[in-house]
């Protein structure tokens, strides 16, 4: 962990080196996402409630997806990049340290520039938690902790997960991007808008759903079992084949010419 | 103590033929062919040692040093370096042992050299009495104290990469890999690299492993030399002694002023330019001080001078020898 500081500073100092890019980075990220939030806005002004969600309850939704996937991207920006890293040979380099190569990946690169997103969030989950009506109790209140720290989860294995294919194949990764910027997307709203089998493919595939669909649930006083609480933790075991498919890759490294 | 045995690596290579139809057919149905990068090798170098590995492109020798540096996994053979495997035990392998790729910077680009430093001394957990010892020592010998405080990004390649040495020596490595360590170096550069390598296996009897394209470093360098060709090991001995077997050929640069001397059997032309010839000699077919006699009856010799065939000469003979 103190060496995880060591090289924060290190990238906080060479993000500094460029900084009128860092802060129209920052305000690029978040006039991107706000227009997330103006198009939720626009459909709820609209029609006042979707799948008997109100605005203020999506709000909540979009906002724990938000801030999952935007902490998610500052600090595991690391492994959107590894299919690079693999082609300049920086891996390479990550192998002959002494140590562990998740860690590494993980610390070689800091999108700091996701705070515009990461601020985003803050701000509608601020204003999503006094107006959505939900009785914010110490029970509720883990939830929700819960719910943003699943979120995290499952959006970092998923940049592990990306990296993972990069051991096989350089090509085609975009497809990886349903997952990362659909979940995103999709995450907006509550899963059950979308239907049976998309719910289905976020709780059991992806479980994204997980840490939002259910538990919001629990936290809007619909469901009263303590399990849709801690349902954003079982999430994370999610890392579980992602980590082991990450050894496997590691050992069927091929490095580059040269 | 390197011990490499057996060692075999394949790779699969995807193959497809020029043009747009064959692009969009591999896109269905992807051809691969199995290339043995390394066949079967095996060597040992003692602790304290300096070996030149040398062989021409795709040979194999970043595979081996790959291999032996934990980052690939060989599909069979064993080998031990410290009495470690470096695929199976990485992390306590990697601790005790540098690795300089000559194309590839492991510092950190925007940010002083010094902070790289610090940063390579945090991740092996180097004690600070002898990182402070090491850092001395490498700033005195690399003469880096103009360039500590210098971002990568504005250092020369030069000055780069004696920055690059002094990282990857920092934590007291027992063995370190170089893999192309001159690469674009100019002279003055080179040299102070290699007086700096020669320097470092003396005093700490460190074992260096060095691959090069350039047989100055060889000559300069290493005593050993490995020749790797179609990923096997072709050829395992000292310098000279190579020296003795592959090139009993003499070579006479002659200046000369008029017209150029016509060449008798048993010389062949190296280079030439107007007014100086380089000449290879096969004693053989005829003895040097023939040869003298010969080209001073025949031209007006200004300059002449002898000497044994250049470590280039030797490898490319070898190349052509082995057919690699």
């Amino acid at each position: 962990m103190k060496l995880y500081l060591k090289y924060f500073s290190i990238h906080l100092r060479s993000a500094m080196e460029y900084k009128s890019s860092f802060f129209m980075t920052v305000l690029g990220q978040f006039l991107m996402s706000f227009t997330g939030f103006l198009s939720v806005w626009f459909l709820m002004d609209r029609f006042h409630e979707v799948e008997g969600f109100t605005f203020s309850e999506i709000l909540l939704c979009y906002s724990v997806v938000l801030l999952g996937s935007s902490i998610a991207e500052c600090f595991f920006r690391g492994f959107d990049r590894f299919p690079q890293m693999i082609g300049n040979g920086e891996f390479d380099r990550i192998l002959t340290r002494p140590r562990n190569e998740i860690f590494q990946v993980l610390a070689s690169k800091m999108e700091f520039t996701r705070i515009g997103r990461f601020l985003q969030a803050l701000l509608v989950i601020c204003y999503a938690i006094p107006t959505s009506g939900v009785i914010w109790n110490a029970e509720n209140i883990l939830t929700l902790i819960f719910m943003i720290l699943g979120a995290f989860g499952v959006f970092s294995a998923l940049y592990i997960l990306y990296a993972c294919f990069s051991f096989f194949t350089i090509e085609g990764l975009e497809f990886m991007n349903i997952f990362t910027n659909g979940g995103q997307e999709f995450g907006q709203y509550p899963f059950s808008v979308y239907g049976k089998w998309i719910l289905r493919f976020f709780t059991f595939v992806v479980p994204l759903a997980l840490c939002q669909y259910y538990p919001l649930l629990a936290l809007l006083g619909r469901e009263g079992s303590v399990f849709y609480r801690i349902l954003p933790l079982c999430s994370l075991l999610f890392f579980l084949p992602v980590l082991i498919f990450w050894k496997f890759g590691v050992k069927h490294y091929k490095s580059t010419g040269s | 103590m390197i011990a490499v045995k057996h060692v075999r690596k394949t790779f699969q290579v995807a193959r497809r033929d020029a043009g747009f139809r064959a692009a969009v057919k591999t896109l269905l149905h992807k051809q691969y062919d199995t290339v043995e990068a390394l066949k079967d090798i095996s060597f040992t170098i003692d602790d304290g040692e300096m070996v030149g590995y040398i062989g021409p492109n795709g040979a194999g020798k970043s595979s081996t040093i790959k291999i032996l540096s934990g980052i690939l996994t060989p599909d069979s053979g064993e080998c031990l370096v410290n009495e470690k495997t470096p695929w199976k035990e990485r992390i306590s392998h990697v601790a005790q042992i540098g690795v300089v790729f000559g194309q590839r910077s492991q510092l950190w680009w925007d940010v002083p050299v010094i902070d790289s430093f610090e940063l390579i001394r945090d991740i092996y957990k180097t004690p600070e009495a002898v990182y402070r010892k090491n850092l001395d020592e490498l700033t005195q010998m690399l003469q880096l104290s103009q360039i500590l405080k210098t971002p990568t990004r504005q250092l020369s390649l030069g000055q780069r990469m004696r920055c690059e040495i002094a990282a990857s020596l920092l934590h007291d490595p027992k063995v370190l890999f170089l893999d192309e360590p001159t690469i674009g170096l100019d002279a003055v550069s080179k040299i102070a690299v290699r007086e700096f390598i020669k320097e470092l296996n003396r005093k700490k009897g460190t074992t260096v492993i060095l691959t090069t394209h350039d047989m100055q470093d060889i000559e300069a360098l290493t005593s050993r030399i490995l020749l790797i060709g179609k990923g096997q090991i072709l050829l395992d001995g000292s310098l000279s002694q190579l020296k003795e077997t592959y090139s009993d050929q003499k070579q006479l640069t002659v200046a000369y002023s008029g017209s150029a001397p016509a060449l008798c059997p048993g010389m062949t032309v190296s280079s030439a330019q107007p007014g100086q010839l380089v000449l290879s000699v096969d004693p053989k077919v005829m003895s040097i001080s023939k040869a003298i006699s010969y080209l001073s009856e025949h031209a007006e010799i200004t300059d002449l001078s002898v000497s044994g065939a250049s470590t280039e000469e030797i490898v490319v003979q070898l190349y052509k020898e082995f057919r690699i």
